[in-house]
């Protein structure tokens, strides 16, 4: 088992320019009844894409014909509430691979690396200048390196440096898991158990 | 250097230090529900594996579950089909799974606690984020993901960076009509939905010390509310005689030894915290929420503020209120109360006694819901079944119910709840619901006005 290996993307972006936004609003807690890890994208942001009657919302950006590609760029605090993984797997699963905020909510960080998507983190100032750009030209590409560490907006060369934990970026450039690392050092693990019973 | 509380539990569990990376973290106890872990179980299929320890995990489903006719299969077939799911799973890995109708089922983080299972000085992890409910205890205690569930099934350990530390001290006593709920609500608004991320939060002062057990686990049940992965409040005689006697504590010689080690378990005077924050507990007034985040919090006589962004107003648009009006007054269609945060025999007390002799207002709905099995015994025992019965109001059985209404416990489209659960998110309570956040003594003050109404005026 393992992730899909992430080293670069160039693409358009996707703007929810809301701070905020929950993992309830990515996918509503009735859309989590699957024993299965397949068919989350279609609920990805199910009340704010479509309504009572399921119709498409038109104003919502993942309705909107004009935005389009791999990243998804939300505001300040994404991915707070619940720790339900189905959200990392809802976005990955419509086809995002980034996902960039300038704050992202702990479990949801965690969750998005566990499945080879990429939460970038950037400055607010870097945030905003990127929906200014989206604004005058949706079709306006963003490249994220991910050896470099580097988030670009081409239409303007704006850059910005960003973190990753350099074992995790390892685990994405490579596409290991955490669960086959755990599991080769089941010696060590099992030595901490008898050393704590003792 | 001194030690904090949360360094003590957390170093005493590390494996492994990656460099530059996590710290492999020695997992106590794992508590599993049926929404979470189908995927974990799935994964450990895939890989030809067995849960690595099977004692050290309890099952429950919660989320899923009717709170009426529980004797009865049902109903909805994907929600029994992730609960039959769950037995299946739990059978073949060999863990203990207290099932629908078991004594001991009910609300993942109400049963810990309850069957002496939780324990100070453990690390206590779950497939959801109120896990942090149990760092009342003084464990450390968070919300994971089905990957760190697939982890923690397969090696009893996971991968993650150490927080950071922040303490929150809040002095003074608690006013007349302000619980607990009104105190983790009201550092919540002033510290905003974001300002614990990345912290680990632990609370100290009267006002905590002087809470029971339950008062406790309801502040660290909403640390996550604010960001923070999880929150702790030291062991005291509370705790221990809380803890004593339970089903699943430590007895005899074992409880003498334990006993010795959790009284280690506080923060050094000379220990460090990367935050300090202090309140006074004199500022506190019974809170509510206004907003779609648990942040969007005010005192019940406050004027709802005003701001000028746009998620800010979309909020605002979101739940019908104004910026600068009172909500006193407002409306209700439904009153819920239970939940991992309230659900527990206190809460229930607390709104039955504000209820008695009294009729609920012929215009809202309300759901009293327990926590667990037991908490239902109890509150049958004690006759708060008949004390509401006669307040026009029925009592539930157990579950995680309209908290996040995964069942059929649903607020209506445009309907609005007074909810003692821990989120007012849009559509949290069913789609289009609209939530403000209180305590069991609002609710109850709610339940009999059918509006928006200081609960000091009621008792």
């Amino acid at each position: 088992m393992s992730i899909d290996k992430f080293v670069t993307i160039k693409t358009s972006c996707v703007p929810l320019a809301i701070e905020n936004v929950d993992t309830d609003q990515i996918i509503p807690a009735r859309f989590l009844k699957a024993t299965e890890r397949k068919g989350f994208g279609d609920n990805l942001f199910r009340d704010w894409r479509y309504d009572a009657a399921n119709n498409p919302i038109a104003s919502f950006p993942l309705n909107n014909p004009k935005y389009s590609g791999k990243i998804l760029a939300g505001g300040k605090n994404f991915g707070s509430g619940s720790s339900r993984e189905h959200a990392a797997w809802a976005i990955y699963d419509h086809g995002f691979k980034v996902v960039v905020s300038s704050f992202f909510a702990d479990i949801f960080k965690n969750n998005a690396l566990n499945n080879g998507l990429l939460p970038v983190q950037v400055s607010e100032k870097f945030l905003q200048e990127l929906f200014i750009e989206i604004e005058k030209n949706p079709k306006v590409e963003i490249e994220v390196n991910l050896e470099k560490q580097i988030i670009q907006i081409t239409s303007t060369g704006t850059k910005e440096t960003f973190d990753i934990n350099p074992y995790k970026k390892e685990c994405m450039l490579k596409g290991y898991d955490d669960i086959d690392y755990l599991l080769n050092i089941k010696d060590k693990i099992e030595a901490y158990e008898k050393k704590v019973n003792n | 250097m001194g030690k904090t509380l949360f360094d003590k539990v957390w170093d005493a569990h590390v494996v492994e230090e990656i460099p530059g990376g996590p710290h492999v973290l020695y997992i106590d106890k794992h508590l599993v529900h049926e929404v979470t872990s189908p995927v974990a179980f799935l994964g450990l299929d895939n890989r030809g594996i067995k849960t690595f320890r099977p004692q050290n995990t309890v099952a429950t489903p919660d989320h899923n579950i009717p709170t009426i006719n529980q004797d009865q299969p049902i109903k909805d077939k994907l929600s029994r089909m992730q609960v039959d799911k769950l037995t299946e799973n739990t059978t073949r890995h060999g863990i203990t799974l207290y099932g629908l109708n078991h004594p001991y089922q009910g609300v993942v983080h109400v049963i810990g606690p309850e069957l002496g299972i939780t324990q100070p000085g453990m690390t206590i992890v779950c497939g959801d984020s109120h896990t942090a409910t149990h760092g009342a205890f003084g464990s450390v205690a968070f919300g994971i993901g089905t990957s760190e569930v697939e982890m923690v099934l397969a090696t009893q350990c996971i991968m993650q960076p150490k927080p950071k530390k922040m303490l929150i001290r809040v002095n003074g006593k608690l006013g007349n009509g302000v619980t607990s709920k009104d105190l983790i609500l009201y550092i919540i608004s002033k510290i905003s939905a974001s300002g614990g991320t990345g912290y680990f939060i632990e609370y100290a002062g009267d006002a905590f010390t002087s809470l029971s057990m339950e008062g406790r686990m309801t502040v660290c049940n909403m640390s996550i509310e604010c960001g923070a992965r999880g929150g702790l409040i030291a062991p005291d005689e509370t705790t221990f005689n809380y803890l004593k006697g339970k089903e699943f504590a430590p007895k005899g010689e074992e409880w003498n030894k334990k006993l010795t080690y959790w009284k280690t378990l506080y923060s050094d005077k000379d220990a460090t915290f990367d935050k300090v924050l202090t309140f006074d507990a004199a500022d506190i007034e019974p809170q509510i929420t206004y907003g779609t985040n648990p942040g969007m919090g005010m005192g019940i006589t406050q004027k709802v503020p005003v701001q000028d962004d746009i998620t800010y107003k979309k909020a605002l648009d979101y739940m019908k209120v104004q910026a600068g009006k009172s909500i006193l007054d407002t409306p209700v269609d439904y009153v819920f109360v239970g939940s991992c945060t309230n659900g527990r025999i206190e809460d229930l007390r607390q709104f039955t006694e504000a209820v008695k002799g009294k009729k609920k207002a012929e215009n809202v709905t309300v759901w009293i819901v327990p926590g667990s099995k037991q908490v239902e015994k109890q509150a049958i025992a004690e006759g708060l079944d008949k004390v509401l019965q006669s307040a026009g109001i029925a009592l539930r059985q157990p579950g995680c119910s309209a908290c996040l209404a995964m069942n059929d416990d649903k607020v209506p489209e445009g309907k609005l709840a007074v909810a003692t659960s821990n989120r007012n998110f849009e559509g949290r309570q069913g789609p289009g619901s609209r939530t403000m956040l209180a305590s069991p003594l609002t609710a109850a003050a709610v339940a009999i006005a059918g509006k928006i109404v200081d609960p000091r005026n009621f008792i």
